[in-house]
């Protein structure tokens, strides 16, 4: 038994996408601490919203995080027009539900294949990619954007999709489908990623609910939260069932997002079957006066834009609470016992989002 | 590309921008842009990078990292500030903790302005740094630049 060492770990180091520095407490090769500090993307955006207009700050809203940018944009609009009593045509909504889809789409490969990438696994982080790219496609073709997509206003949206598009999108879904179950059974099968994954970074049932985890960090151990179930905009014609684990280790965790990949692709064919013709876009006069907090699912789990108005064109506040910060309490705990080669693997389970996190 | 003669490895690192970037970054690696098969390698290591490619508009806490990365590259070595955030603070400009840019830190050679940017101008970018890194280098081999 060796004295307690302290290894720092980030903000730049070659896992990490993103800046996020930990202090772990070692006693030879396993932790039994992990001290998270943040701050390296701060940006202090919330602050922006005294400065411009609150129409305007939907762009700013979208660029909170740039990995779920439709979702939080998506929000923030909600969240203003139940402020304001703006009821939004029914097929804004649809559409609002089809693009969210297709970015958790888009965010659950992107992490697949950072997850991949942090087990050493080269070839499926490129595989996942491989994939990802044809959800961009879709995005791009239809909104205009790859990451940010910019469609998202205050009373609806400002682009449609004509019905050529919508049979399109829906014609290449079996074969977004075959190339899931190939990558499910990988990440299900692979003896390579069970090794790294299977009984590692354990979040008891209890202890995940305790620390409010939130998304598939929760769902990965056993509780059916997820606040499309609450059926916020188009979610209460489309059939949605979460997709739920019992285990509460990585692969638990892990194979919950590939699991949600399939329900994605099923709420963008029901909503095709389902979506109403009509306007995408009410005008929206005056300006907002009250408070309100919206509340929607991202890929990382729920969301809360909360914002306050006192009938002036900007905003008295505007406060987000993101998944990723709800997680984090839930990470430390997975991270206290673990050996440190499987420090990467447990971190990227929560899949954090510093820039959302942050702001 | 007459001037690819070497390897050129590249470090990222998110200077606090919205990810927006940094996924762009990455997927110029990744099959269908593969910048790989230039012979183009990404490193998490400063002391093995030739181009530092960086994202976001820098804010207070990064400013010593990024300065710190920045001192740990070998010459010559080229920076690319890719978003519009890294040029000049883009939508975050008025943020009370961004200092606008990377140029505010570090010197900057190229700027590949979007947002995000899309992965073809990135690779224009860093295509056009590999030209500014083999002039650094002739002029560190003859001298009369000094170190660039």
């Amino acid at each position: 038994m060796s004295k307690k060492i302290i290894v720092p770990f980030g903000p730049q180091h070659p896992v990490l996408p993103e800046p996020i520095h930990l202090d772990l407490v070692l006693e030879d090769e396993r932790v039994i601490e992990a001290i998270p500090s943040i701050g390296y993307v701060h940006r202090g955006l919330e602050k922006l919203v005294e400065k411009r207009d609150y129409k305007d700050y939907v762009f700013i809203s979208e660029r909170i995080c740039g990995i779920c940018s439709f979702i939080h944009g998506a929000t923030y609009c909600q969240a203003v027009e139940q402020v304001m009593g703006v009821e939004i045509p029914r097929r804004a909504e649809f559409l609002r539900a089809i693009w969210s889809e297709y970015s958790r789409m888009h965010s659950h490969l992107l992490w697949l294949g950072c997850f991949a990438d942090s087990m050493g696994y080269e070839n499926l982080f490129m595989d996942c990619w491989k994939v990802r790219e044809k959800i961009l496609d879709v995005l791009e073709r239809t909104t205009g954007g790859r990451v940010i997509q910019g469609v998202n206003r205050v009373g609806g949206v400002s682009r449609d999709m004509d019905k050529e598009e919508l049979n399109r999108i829906k014609s290449e879904i079996p074969g977004l489908r075959a190339d899931y179950v190939e990558l499910t059974r990988i990440f299900d099968e692979d003896l390579t990623v069970q090794s790294r994954t299977k009984g590692i970074g354990m979040l008891p049932k209890d202890t995940a609910w305790e620390l409010g985890a939130v998304g598939p960090t929760i769902r990965g151990s056993g509780h059916a939260v997820d606040a499309r179930m609450t059926g916020y905009g188009a979610y209460d014609e489309l059939d949605f069932k979460p997709v739920v684990r019992t285990e509460g280790d990585c692969h638990a965790r892990c194979m919950v997002r590939t699991g949600e990949l399939f329900t994605s692709l099923d709420l963008i064919e029901n909503a095709i079957d389902r979506i109403p013709e009509g306007d995408i876009i009410v005008p929206v006069k005056g300006n907002p006066s009250g408070e309100y907090y919206a509340q929607t699912e991202q890929p990382r789990g729920e969301v809360i834009h909360y914002v306050k108005a006192n009938g002036k064109k900007n905003l008295l506040r505007h406060r987000v609470r993101t998944p990723t910060l709800a997680n984090v309490p839930a990470l430390v705990q997975m991270l206290a016992g673990c050996e440190l080669a499987d420090v990467p693997v447990i971190v990227l389970t929560i899949d954090p989002c510093i820039g959302c996190m942050e702001r | 590309m007459s001037y690819l003669q070497k390897s050129p490895w590249i470090i990222h690192y998110d200077a606090s921008s919205c990810n927006g970037c940094d996924i762009e970054v990455l997927a110029c690696l990744t099959p269908l842009y593969d910048v790989e098969r230039f012979g183009i390698l990404n490193t998490g290591n400063p002391k093995h990078a030739d181009i530092f490619v960086i994202t976001g508009g820098v804010n207070e806490i990064n400013k010593e990292v990024v300065k710190n990365i920045y001192d740990q590259m070998p010459h010559p070595k080229v920076v690319v500030a890719v978003g519009i955030c890294a040029c000049s603070g883009g939508v975050f400009k008025e943020c009370y903790n961004i200092s606008g840019g990377v140029a505010t830190v570090i010197p900057v050679d190229i700027y590949v302005p979007g947002c995000a940017a899309r992965p073809e101008s990135i690779i224009d970018g860093i295509v056009q740094a590999l030209s500014i890194l083999e002039q650094k280098r002739n002029s560190m081999k003859t001298g009369v630049e000094g170190t660039a």
